[in-house]
């Protein structure tokens, strides 16, 4: 197991895996929030109190969701690049921040415009709202540190030290809605009361779990295609990528497919 | 120690640290994180009257009042303590009896609150109306009479 993860960790091999696995992760995400927003938009009953206004539920919920669960990845990631110093892992750290910023985004916006026809105003500034903005906030800051170093490797760690500092920021935006009192209603789905006694009717949350579903997928495809990018970039000098980007038909280019000894010549650092 | 513990070392007393200090901030400023004082925090005097503050709770079922134009007049409660509301203005179309409410505003020396803004508070609750219209009358499933809101001053929170 651990020899497939070290091979896994070389950037010819990560960029062959994910090659693989990224057009069934980014069909499946796709088929699941077809799915889901059809039965969202058009089978599910409205609410009895919010009326038709509830549905942005089946984007607002995933992307809140992801944003903090990017921001989590991203975070475990940045651990593993500073203290094994693994090239792949700080990839993923700067990969992930702005599909993390654009979800969190998302989640803003959305949660805007349900506010304005429930509560009466787009914005508050409760806690769940502003740690949420302090997240995005969080995200752009990586994003920019990235972009402020012009060595990539000294980005990548300046980026992953934030990363793990904002993490804090992740149950707080988690809690907020149990330790304080904020306008933003409690968690429908995870919170341990509404394990035990589900907050909303099946027929609802069955487009909501899809949801979720299919945009985790989504993103682990968008992810993975944004990595293998970094990863061409960092290694644009290697062998195994010029064997990927030059085209077979010229001169001095070996096929495309790497053969059996190329995952070797990448290093595992 | 290699060298990779050492980073480790930093990076655990990094998340250690950091962890530290946010509870250590946000427990010193617990007030500041509330959104809103509940009826138990103003009946309580935790507030002066005249300033500026958010008043949160449940509208009292029975108790709303509609004056002329746009006055209503309405009782908002926590599960101790219930405070009444005036407002003139424009209601949100969640606003009804037995729902949540955050009012901007501040309480008069005949303490009444003086709201001059009213937001819905909705709950985590999502339902089509045939299954809430089964729920009614049966006040044990789910819907809440009074709402478990957080008094911002602990010591009310106690008595």
């Amino acid at each position: 197991m651990w020899t497939w993860f070290h091979r896994l960790a070389s950037p010819p091999s990560f960029y062959r895996f994910a090659d693989r696995l990224a057009p069934w992760l980014l069909v499946s995400g796709l088929l699941l929030i077809g799915w889901a927003v059809w039965l969202g938009l058009f089978v599910a009953p409205a609410d009895y109190q919010q009326g038709d206004a509830f549905r942005i539920i089946y984007v607002h919920v995933p992307a809140a969701a992801l944003s903090l669960s990017i921001y989590t990845a991203m975070s475990v990631a940045g651990a593993i690049a500073l203290i094994w110093r693994m090239k792949l892992a700080e990839v993923a750290v700067v990969s992930a921040a702005p599909i993390g910023a654009s979800f969190t985004a998302l989640a803003l916006v959305t949660g805007m415009l349900w506010g304005k026809p429930t509560w009466g105003a787009y914005w508050v500034w409760d806690a769940r709202l502003t740690s949420e903005l302090v997240l995005l906030f969080l995200y752009l800051g990586v994003i920019g540190l990235q972009q402020a170093y012009s060595d990539a490797r000294m980005a990548a760690r300046a980026c992953a030290w934030l990363a793990l500092v904002g993490v804090v920021n992740v149950p707080i935006v988690h809690y907020s809605v149990q330790w304080w009192n904020s306008l933003h209603q409690g968690s429908t789905l995870l919170s341990a009361e509404a394990i035990a006694n589900p907050k909303m009717a099946p027929s609802m949350l069955k487009p909501l779990l899809l949801s979720m579903a299919g945009n985790y997928l989504f993103f682990g495809a968008v992810w993975l295609r944004r990595m293998q990018n970094g990863v061409l970039l960092r290694e644009r000098r290697a062998k195994w990528v010029r064997e990927i980007a030059l085209p077979a038909d010229l001169p001095n280019a070996r096929p495309l497919a790497g053969g059996p000894g190329t995952a070797k010549r990448g290093d595992r650092t | 120690m290699t060298k990779r513990n050492q980073r480790l070392l930093g990076v655990a007393a990094l998340l250690i640290g950091v962890g530290v200090a946010a509870t250590l901030g946000f427990t010193a400023f617990r007030k500041n994180m509330m959104y809103f004082y509940t009826p138990s925090d103003l009946v309580a005097g935790t507030v002066p009257v005249g300033a500026a503050a958010q008043l949160g709770g449940l509208v009292e079922t029975g108790s709303l009042t509609r004056g002329e134009g746009l006055k209503v007049e309405f009782r908002v409660a926590d599960c101790a303590k219930n405070i009444p509301v005036r407002y003139e203005g424009v209601l949100p179309d969640l606003f009804r009896e037995g729902q949540g409410v955050v009012a901007d505003g501040y309480m008069n020396a005949e303490h009444v609150f003086i709201a001059t803004r009213i937001l819905a508070k909705h709950d985590e609750n999502y339902m089509p109306p045939q299954v809430a219209d089964a729920l009614k009358g049966n006040p044990d499933t789910g819907k809440h009479s009074c709402m478990p809101f957080k008094a911002v001053d602990k010591t009310v929170a106690a008595s």
